[in-house]
């Protein structure tokens, strides 16, 4: 059955969201083999977040000394802000600590093949079971 | 001054779910999280009314490319209001953004091509948005009418339950 479509609603407010909430980004990372695991444990890397993941998965890639996977399965929004997060904490990272991919959604896929960033990384089809953070 | 949400007479469609007057729109305070929980509400919104998966990402995807430019350019020095309003039609969902920032530069909304993606020299963190933005909508339009700059722009709908 086919739903009428979207009620107006009444304007929306939206005081004070942007000053006074702090934006943070959950993630978890492990070791496996040579690599360090990055999994962002929230579904949205978007401009409100940009800066902070950037600060998380770099701090969090400061253990090791291997390639990082970041494991972006969870995530089914990403917007070219979060995309520029990625890449910058690719750059920061350098070449000795390669960072590739894993795990990408469709919506997040679609924005690394329509920015053609997609040829920049490696992108794991999946996240190995023996990659995948524990829990 | 912006409009309120007073756009279409009732919430209700008799003409059903094509009926172009049914829409979705908020008045908001331009910043990063406003876009979030705008994006969240209208999908939400959107997926009641039966567009699809595929076609959420997509227009959640091009309305944060939006967003994000009204916030960072239009209202770079202060933040200020916008009116998002997306309205069904069968060929696909027709979204109109406003604020009352700043004019695009150019007087027209930006055409750039891809930046260029030369590793490990040149490899790029920003200026997607507007390919993005263009790749994915039809009929893209920009006008500036005294301090209101109006974006408009047709997001075509591949599915339809």
């Amino acid at each position: 059955m086919r739903v009428n479509l979207l009620e107006r609603l009444s304007p929306y407010e939206c005081k004070g969201t942007d000053q006074n909430t702090e934006a943070f980004v959950n993630i978890t990372s492990r070791h496996s083999g040579s690599a360090l695991v990055i999994t962002v444990d929230d579904n949205r890397v978007d401009a409100s977040v940009a800066i902070e993941f950037k600060e998380s998965v770099r701090s969090a890639a400061q253990e090791g000394v291997g390639p990082v996977i970041l494991d972006l399965s969870n995530v089914t929004f990403l917007d070219s802000s979060g995309l520029g997060a990625v890449v910058a904490v690719m750059k920061l990272l350098g070449k000795e600590r390669p960072l590739e991919l894993a795990g990408l959604t469709a919506p997040v896929s679609k924005v690394f093949r329509l920015t053609r960033m997609d040829s920049i990384f490696t992108i794991h089809g999946q996240v190995p079971d023996s990659l995948k953070a524990a829990g | 001054m912006l409009r309120g949400n007073t756009m279409g007479a009732s919430s209700k469609y008799p003409n059903g779910p094509f009926d172009s007057s049914a829409m979705f729109a908020r008045n908001f305070t331009a910043g990063d999280r406003a876009t979030r929980s705008v994006l969240e509400e209208l999908v939400a919104g959107l997926a009641s009314a039966g567009i699809g998966g595929d076609d959420l990402a997509t227009i959640e995807l091009i309305l944060a490319e939006a967003l994000n430019n009204v916030v960072e350019h239009a209202y770079a020095e202060e933040p200020g209001p916008v009116e998002l309003s997306v309205a069904m039609h069968r060929s696909g969902l027709s979204c109109q953004i406003i604020d009352t920032g700043r004019p695009m530069p150019t007087g027209d909304a930006p055409n750039p091509s891809l930046p260029t993606i030369n590793p490990p020299e040149e490899i790029p963190e920003g200026g997607f948005g507007w390919h993005i933005i263009r790749c994915l909508t039809t009929d893209l339009s920009y006008r500036r009418e005294g301090p209101r700059n109006t974006l408009s722009m047709m997001v075509p709908l591949s599915e339809f339950d």
